[in-house]
């Protein structure tokens, strides 16, 4: 006979329910949407934290990683500069959105007020069985922002969705919709503060109109000791762009879900990502790809750093359909392994279906190059600031990719900063 | 102001002696040609001055003005005005030219105790510099060295050299890789430096850079010696007869 016998609850899946208990009455939204958190939360307490039995936690074994669940209300918080000066802020401070003017083309709706209209009762839902993040972000879900920009407009300013925590817990919902042929650069900021440590879900779910281009940027730098969940979901109609890049700068636990819809022919996804690994923290990127249809192209790349005793993991899946022929798909996972303690895990998955397609997948691992380190020492520079120079240039690459200067700029004093703290 | 004492040195993986009791004095001032066959030693000899860690010195001593800086790691020795313009200088991506040479500079005027350069004051010696070596502004836009031709590398030294300013300098086949205009520049440049404090080894196999660059004195490197040291009449004499004779005559 086999007995299925439920282990008992760990600390922080009791602390999860204990907090949901105790905040459901004042959560924002209609019947239809306290319906679908109590399908949501009862999902998370039949099934328990995933752990690495679930194939898509394999390397994150929640279970056992996520540790302390605060309560949910933390510390002060206030919103910072946005990264890019001038640029367009749109705060949510400890979980709450503000009432921020938009652009011209963009229409703009705090995410609490579809709550409670009900009408995000819809986006309340898992993307499957093991989607803890869709099923803790849903169930606590508070407020973000949901926008759109209108077809052939093209934004020049950029949008910073800008989420600062201090502990406590902040789940935040972000819903975009680029109109057809529209333009548009998002930085979705995570930002914590020093000393409380804090847990927070966010999702974004991108739907990009035919021939729409977008820059997407995920700037995690949460807290030292902050926990973060984050997922994206994306969907690209025909001859749409999306140039995602996601830079991990910062929390204890990190997990970035990335999941791609190729769905319209012509269409183009590009993904870079830096992740700065440091101290014992534990981050994971894992993505997943479809391509459904002939004619994309996708290309991912990947670059860590890890020092001390810092862990990483690199899931990417790339799913191409049997219909999908002429895709091009291209993944490269390069890590700068600076300790002999840390660790990086890289694991490509190609599901091919079509015949005639190209996709290759590549995984390094590095350590500085000598003959680099000597040329720049040759030249007067010394061992720790030529160490510094080389780590830069491996991560800047990616970041020199990105069209706008003062963009690129910002991201590396940001990038350089953080290897000054933690080199 | 250098002095090369019986140097013996070794790679350090494998132990194979390269440099096998090596003498050689370089005064300020002094332009020193160093020549020998493909193989003899003299990169590694230039890698050795410059304090490579894959060689490892096992006699003798290396005196520069007067101390010795084996114990001294490159930068250190940078920072005292030791300069080696590379055979084949390092391609590095993702670090920025500008960025480097700015780095290179300010650092080695931290470690001198003067004060760190300001930004138009850097651009504009850049600047004056790259005019007078006849480098595209748009290449120092560049990643350090990367997709540079073969002769825009070897300008590119130069370039950091003339903005380093160093004392003792150290080109290794600099000339290779130069069409007839860019050897002229750059030996233009090089002759621009000579001065009475400073000292340059140029290493190489042709007589024709010695033309524009023309030494005080020239030093035969073979298997890790010096074997023959003479004047500018002695690159001629290679030129002409080769270097049989006088492995002969040292044998
Ligand atoms: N790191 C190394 N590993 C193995 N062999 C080495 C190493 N460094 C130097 N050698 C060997 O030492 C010898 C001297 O090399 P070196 O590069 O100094 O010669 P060179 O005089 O500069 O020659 P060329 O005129 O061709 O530039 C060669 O036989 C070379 O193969
Ligand atoms: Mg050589």
């Amino acid at each position: 006979m086999n007995m299925q016998t439920k282990p008992p609850r760990t600390q922080a899946e009791q602390a999860l329910l204990d907090s949901f208990a105790e905040k459901v009455g004042q959560l924002p939204g209609d019947a239809k949407v306290t319906i679908a958190r109590d399908r949501l939360l009862s999902a998370i307490t039949e099934a328990g934290l995933p752990t690495r039995r679930i194939e898509s936690w394999h390397y994150t074994d929640l279970r056992s990683l996520l540790r302390g669940v605060p309560g949910k209300s933390g510390g002060a918080a206030r919103a910072l500069e946005p990264l890019v000066s001038g640029t367009v802020v749109w705060p949510v401070v400890q979980g709450v959105a503000a009432n921020p003017s938009a652009p011209e083309g963009v229409e703009l709706t705090p995410f609490m007020d579809l709550l409670a209209s009900g009408e995000a009762a819809g986006m309340l839902a898992a993307r499957g069985a093991d989607d803890l993040i869709g099923q803790l972000n849903g169930a606590f879900a508070e407020d973000g922002y949901s926008f759109s920009v209108s077809a052939d407009q093209a934004i020049e300013e950029i949008i910073e969705l800008q989420s600062v925590q201090a502990g406590g817990q902040v789940h935040n919902r972000f819903v975009a919709g680029f109109g057809s042929r529209a333009k548009a650069t998002v930085i979705e900021r995570h930002l914590g503060h020093k000393g409380e440590s804090g847990l927070s879900s966010s999702i974004s779910t991108l739907e990009i109109e035919d021939g729409a281009e977008v820059t997407w940027i995920i700037l995690q730098g949460r807290g030292e000791s902050d926990q973060h969940l984050g997922q994206l979901s994306a969907r690209l109609g025909a001859d749409a762009t999306l140039k995602l890049f996601v830079i991990n700068a910062g929390g204890k636990l990190v997990r970035q879900e990335v999941h791609v819809d190729v769905a319209g022919e012509g269409a183009h996804f590009d993904l870079r990502c830096v992740n700065l690994l440091a101290g014992d923290s534990h981050t994971d990127v894992t993505l997943t790809l479809g391509h459904a249809v002939p004619h994309t192209t996708s290309k991912e790349i990947i670059r860590n750093v890890v020092l001390g005793r810092a862990r990483g993991v690199f899931q990417g899946q790339i799913r191409v359909a049997k219909e999908a022929q002429k895709t091009d798909a291209q993944m490269a996972c390069n890590t700068l392994l600076l300790s002999d303690e840390g660790e990086f895990a890289a694991k490509p998955e190609l599901e091919i279906f079509a015949d005639d397609v190209v996709c290759a997948h590549g995984a390094t691992v590095i350590d500085i190059d000598h003959t680099h380190l000597f040329y720049l020492m040759a030249r007067g520079i010394t061992d720790k600031s030529a160490r510094a120079l080389l780590v830069n240039g491996f991560v800047d690459e990616l970041v020199g990719e990105l069209e706008n200067e003062d963009l690129v700029e910002a991201l590396e004093t940001l990038i350089e900063q953080w290897l000054v703290d933690h080199g | 102001m250098l002095e090369i004492k019986n140097l013996h040195a070794r790679i350090a993986d494998d132990g194979t002696e390269i440099i096998r009791g090596l003498n050689l004095r370089v005064k300020a001032g002094e332009v020193a040609a160093i020549m020998g066959p493909n193989g003899s030693g003299k990169s590694t000899l230039s890698y050795i001055l410059a304090g490579r860690s894959d060689y490892e010195v096992t006699e003798g001593d290396i005196l520069y003005n007067g101390e010795s800086i084996l114990e001294l790691d490159p930068s250190e020795r940078a920072a005292k005005g030791i300069f080696l313009a590379f055979q084949y200088p390092v391609e590095i991506p993702g670090v920025a030219t500008m960025q480097f040479l700015k780095v290179a500079m300010n650092e080695q005027r931290k470690a001198r105790g003067e004060e760190e350069l300001k930004t138009p004051d850097f651009i504009k010696l850049v600047k004056e510099a790259a005019g007078s070596l006849q480098i595209d502004p748009a290449m120092l836009k560049r990643p350090l060295n990367v997709g540079f031709s073969g002769g825009e590398k070897k300008r590119a030294e130069i370039l950091q050299m003339k903005l380093l300013a160093p004392k003792l300098c150290v080109l290794d086949e600099t000339d290779s890789g130069l069409d007839i205009d860019a050897l002229k520049i750059v030996s233009d440049g090089v002759n621009a430096l000579r001065a009475p404090d400073r000292a340059i080894i140029v290493i190489t196999h042709y007589q024709r850079l010695l033309e524009h660059i023309v030494p005080d004195s020239v030093h035969v490197l073979y298997q890790g010696q010096v074997i023959k040291s003479g004047d500018k009449s002695l690159a001629l004499d290679l030129e002409a007869n080769g270097y049989a004779q006088i492995i002969e005559a040292a044998a």
